[in-house]
């Protein structure tokens, strides 16, 4: 069993109404070091192991589902478990 | 002229655009589960606003994998008028039937008030009915209203003339005033404002009406031409 | 295994923690003389929470029993998830107001969520489709600290958040900020509902040997002891009662809703009610106790979000988005497939009995028996003392002063700039008051107005509460409260029918409060009886306090008229040129609790504006007439800031037009005083004659299309001000104070 941690950001290119209201809510706390802040979504997924390739089969779910390749990016990283 | 109204769970302009259809266009119209795999008998296809599955991930990403999905991509190259209204349009976009994207509006609220729209392409199956520039009053009620596309679809856009609508006075930071869109072909219109919330003075506005008389204008046109 | 980590009976006992769970020392020996024995963790708990305020109103019901309840058009008075009042053709109108004043004040966006999801699913528990959300707010300054504006942006985004993605139009409301409600906010959520009469249902159980069904969402943790934590004070170890606040699915609730209102018209539904405070324990023994039965369930079957759970928790959580039914027995199937087209689960999880017990069995065990009555019914009834507050006759000793005011145009944008009376655009943007189609007065008027489709009528709807006056007086507050909303509904062309309140208080156990409360229930029940709106239901909400400090006395009305045909509705605007503008009723020099007292001094004082009801009823009457009969352009209720800020609103929707009026006597009296049963009109000319003869009316000025408005007094000119810069203070005062300082 795998627990696959999936970040899902906005692209680089694509203005983040978020981050940017973030960004300017820290400059007014007088935290001026900060010059950017980018919101994404992480989400945790619990995946058994199968016949396939666990790679392809992530990249297939996040491209399909979970990020719209239109506006955002995506990385994971991939944790073993050993069952209780 | 019939028409599907589909509905996802948590659609929630489904009955809206029911009446809009019945009551004031007075044409055919039924409501159409999400599980339903068969749109043929229907002229015209309807995709409402709402949240659908709660627009939990992405407003639209999980209705898109709806098995009438599927149908709906059929109509919509088999040459049927597809109109998408904000989260019907969210859907349109996710399903890859239009071309971009939806960001949170740049207020990060949601917005619900009446705004003024120029009808930037009056040659559509769903504009015929308004004048080349004119302006029409229609509610906006969107929390990701956005709209965004890279520089070369929106030269794309431009070039297809596929920008139907525009926003005078944008109110969520939509790219180049971006209200509403049509695919290459002509047949899907995506749009964030709803016109079938603008059908009735007593409400406010009856600006939306022409939409819909000219979507069933030009069918009337191009079956009386088939016959 | 049962019960490993839970303290035996008589360690309940011997170490009192039935203290913790809001029993006393008291309702504890009465609850062992109800059972014969001392009862167990989970049976404490059970009383624990029927026995709370929130639950029993043990310590409102001798305020509430002063209450009308009861009228021709009255189908259902308080008792059930909400009132209903006939609406001719057999079609009825089902409304309720409800608070959620503590979660909203430790978790804002969700306690508000929370709130307007559980006054929707008291809606639709009776059958009837929800049609509109309206909301009645209160916080502190906004000026005042960051905390605010926090609570303030967060609880509208949670009501827009829930309300939106439900898809029922959030139409109308109120919000008042007053230092008072600094620490603890108000957020009372009202919904309207409607339905055919064939259609009402009711929270009964039914049947010996029929099945008790459990829909909706699972049962987690969240929310153990709400309905207990929202009886007690908020303190600073409020914050650490966190895990006390819910999360609201609305996705879950629209699913839940469509499903619910199938299922009404299935012959194989005995009852159904909702689960919202105190959860299963209230549904069931409330279920139970109203039908004379009782009812077993096995607590093993109950949905579960979370492992582990125990009796307890499972009784007590007020996980969201849950209803408990009651089906004819062998109906199981067909529920279950009713509710799984909605991707919903409907599970059997006990059985309607004879013996009037609420029987739990979990893991093989019987882990509960107890009397439903005792629960729902045998709460202890407290009368407490009352005292009547130094304050209060320190302020009736007063006599009425008058500000001295120099610049009345100034004045004017100021008090149109006050937060109370400013624009709330800003905030019902972020409602979708359209969805369904059916609004045609949409937020921002006296009352809004949604139609109902396939017929000429309408239905007219508005939250009031000026808890100021309430605070100087609360009787006179409280009636004006009735009265205001009255006015509302007759503006807007329809006839009041009856009202919903949310009696938001302090600690009663306070003799000052007590009396607050007491007072204040008089002056709604004199009220209700004149203007002949019975009370159909509503909800209490004490312990509004944050270190010893009492809110306002704010018992907030919610009322619904009937427009008998959608040519009536009127609006607050001013239409046409040349129209003539009337003022009805009397003005005095009365500033007690004014805007302009609180612009002048900072802080309110005196006595209260005096209100004539029986006045205030032959005036409503008498517009009322003349709107039914064609005669009125447009109609304005006169409220806080008084007829100058009621004539500058009635410009704002149109930015050509202007106004001309003259006033007499002192200007500032004539132009800010806050005195009651007022009406601003405007009237066609040729109309004159007609309207005069209906209505004991005084005309005032004219509408003109200068885009100015000017008052002259005798003697001269003593207002001149453009419209735009009137709306420009008004339209931004909120905006700004939000903006420039986050």
């Amino acid at each position: 069993m795998y627990k696959v941690k999936v970040y899902v950001t906005l692209r680089e290119s694509v203005l983040d109404p978020q981050g940017k209201a973030v960004t300017h809510s820290l400059h007014s706390l007088n935290y001026p070091e900060v010059s950017d802040v980018r919101i994404g979504k992480y989400m945790e997924l619990t995946v058994e192991k199968s016949e396939r390739d666990l790679d392809e089969v992530i990249n297939e779910i996040c491209s399909k589902l979970l990020a719209n390749p239109v506006i955002e990016d995506y990385r994971y990283e991939v944790e073993e478990c050993v069952p209780q | 002229m019939k028409f599907a109204v589909i509905v996802f769970p948590g659609s929630n302009c489904d009955i809206d655009m029911y009446h809009a259809i019945k009551d004031e266009l007075g044409e055919q119209v039924e409501y159409v589960w999400h599980d339903t795999e068969n749109l043929d008998e229907f002229d015209g296809i309807l995709l409402p606003g709402g949240f659908s599955y709660g627009d939990y991930l992405r407003t639209g990403a999980i209705a898109r994998f709806s098995k009438v999905m599927q149908a709906v991509v059929k109509a919509a190259e088999a040459g049927k008028p597809i109109l998408g209204v904000c989260n019907g349009f969210q859907i349109l976009l996710e399903a890859g039937l239009l071309p971009g994207a939806m960001k949170r509006n740049e207020s990060l609220s949601f917005i619900c008030k009446p705004v003024n729209l120029t009808v930037a392409n009056n040659q559509s199956m769903f504009s015929t009915a308004y004048a080349q520039g004119e302006t029409i009053s229609i509610p906006v009620a969107h929390g990701e209203g956005n709209y965004y596309c890279d520089e070369e679809t929106l030269a794309k856009l431009k070039a297809n003339n596929q920008i139907v609508f525009t926003y005078q006075d944008n109110p969520n930071g939509s790219l180049e005033d971006i209200a509403g869109i049509i695919n290459e072909k002509g047949n899907v219109l995506g749009m964030m404002p709803h016109p079938e919330r603008a059908v009735d003075e007593l409400l406010g506005s009856a600006d939306g009406l022409k939409l819909f008389q000219s979507i069933v204008r030009s069918w009337r046109e191009a079956n009386v031409v088939k016959a | 295994m049962l019960l490993k980590h839970e303290p035996r009976p008589d360690q309940v006992k011997s170490e009192k923690l039935y203290q913790q769970m809001g029993l006393s020392d008291e309702e504890f020996t009465l609850v062992e003389n109800i059972l014969g024995r001392t009862p167990n963790y989970t049976e404490t708990g059970l009383f624990s929470v029927m026995w709370s305020e929130h639950c029993s109103y043990k310590n409102s019901k001798p305020v509430l029993k002063k209450f009308p309840i009861t009228g021709e058009k009255v189908l259902q008075g308080p008792g059930e998830g909400a009132g209903i009042v006939d609406i001719g053709d057999q079609q009825a109108v089902v409304f309720k107001i409800e608070s959620h004043n503590h979660p909203s004040a430790i978790e804002p966006y969700q306690g508000a969520a929370t709130g307007v999801g559980g006054i929707i699913r008291d809606i639709f528990s009776m059958g009837a489709r929800p049609i509109a959300l309206l909301n009645s707010l209160r916080f502190g300054e906004l000026d005042e600290s960051a905390r605010v504006r926090y609570l303030f942006k967060e609880v509208v985004a949670g009501i827009a958040g829930y309300g939106n993605c439900i898809g029922i139009p959030t139409v109308g409301g109120e919000i008042q900020f007053e230092s008072s409600y600094d620490g603890n906010p108000l957020v009372n959520a009202m919904c309207v509902g409607l339905i055919d009469h064939k259609d009402i249902k009711k929270g009964l159980a039914q049947g010996v040997g029929n099945t008790v069904m459990y829909v909706g969402a699972k049962t987690g943790r969240d929310g153990i002891h709400g309905a207990t934590f929202a009886s007690e004070e908020l303190t600073e170890q409020s914050d650490e009662n966190r895990p006390a606040v819910q999360v609201g699915d609305p996705f879950m609730e629209k699913l839940l809703l469509e499903a619910c209102l199938e299922l009404i018209h299935s012959d194989a539904l005995v009852g159904i009610q909702d689960m919202g405070a105190a959860g299963l324990t209230s549904s069931s023994a409330e279920m139970a106790s109203k039908a004379g039965m009782g009812i077993e369930m096995n607590l093993d079957l109950v949905p579960q979000r979370e492992t582990g759970m125990t009796a307890y928790e499972m009784m007590l959580s007020e996980s969201q988005e849950r209803m408990l039914i009651v089906i004819k027995k062998g109906r199981e199937q067909e529920i279950n497939e009713l509710f799984s087209k909605y991707d919903l689960e409907a599970v059997a999880i006990g059985t309607v009995t004879d013996d009037k017990k609420l029987r739990l069995l979990h893991n093989g065990e019987v882990v509960a028996d107890v009397p439903v009555d005792a629960l729902a019914e045998d709460a202890p009834v407290y009368h407490k003392p009352s005292k009547v507050p130094a304050y209060y006759e320190e302020f009736q000793a007063m006599e009425q002063e008058v500000p001295q005011i120099s610049d009345l145009k100034e004045t004017l944008v100021k008090l149109l700039s006050q937060p109370t009376i400013a624009s709330k655009e800003w905030v019902y943007e972020q409602y979708d008051y359209m969805v369904r189609t059916n609004t045609v007065v949409s937020p921002g008027s006296d009352a809004a107005v949604v139609r109902i489709r396939g017929t000429r009528k309408a239905l007219a709807m508005t939250t009031d509460c000026n808890s100021r006056y309430v605070y100087l007086d609360p009787e006179v507050g409280g009636k004006i409260a009735v009265a205001e909303a009255a006015r509302n509904i007759v503006c807007s062309g329809a006839e009041p029918l009856a009202i919903t309140d949310n009696l938001n208080f302090g600690n009663p156990e306070k003799p000052e409060v007590f009396w607050q409360i007491e007072k204040a229930a008089d002056g709604i029940s004199e009220a209700c009886r004149v203007l002949e709106t019975p009370v159909i239901g509503g909800n209490v909400s004490l312990y509004n306090e944050t270190s010893g400090t009492a809110i306002y006395p704010t018992p907030v009305i919610g009322m619904v008229g009937l427009v008998t045909d959608i040519d009536h509705i009127t609006t607050q605007s001013f239409k046409n040129n040349g129209d003539l503008i009337y003022l009805v009723g009397e003005t005095k020099d009365e500033f007690g609790g004014s805007e302009l007292q609180k612009l002048v001094h900072g802080k309110v004082f005196g006595k209260a504006p005096e209100l004539n009801i029986e006045v205030e009823k032959e005036s409503q009457k008498q517009v009322l007439a003349a709107i039914r009969a064609g005669l009125v352009q447009s109609a304005h209720d006169l409220s806080e800031g008084g007829l100058a800020v009621a004539i500058a609103e009635s410009l704002f929707d149109n930015g050509q037009l202007g106004a001309e009026v003259t006033i007499t006597g002192n200007p500032v009296s004539a132009l800010f005083s806050e005195s009651q049963s007022r009406f601003l009109l405007s009237v066609k000319k040729e109309h004159q004659a007609k309207f005069e003869s209906l209505v004991a009316a005084q005309l005032i000025g004219e509408v003109n299309e200068t885009g100015t408005l000017k008052v002259l007094s005798e003697t001269d000119t003593v207002v001149e001000a453009s419209v735009h810069q009137l709306k420009d203070a008004w339209k931004g005062a909120i905006p700004c104070l939000l903006k420039s300082r986050d």
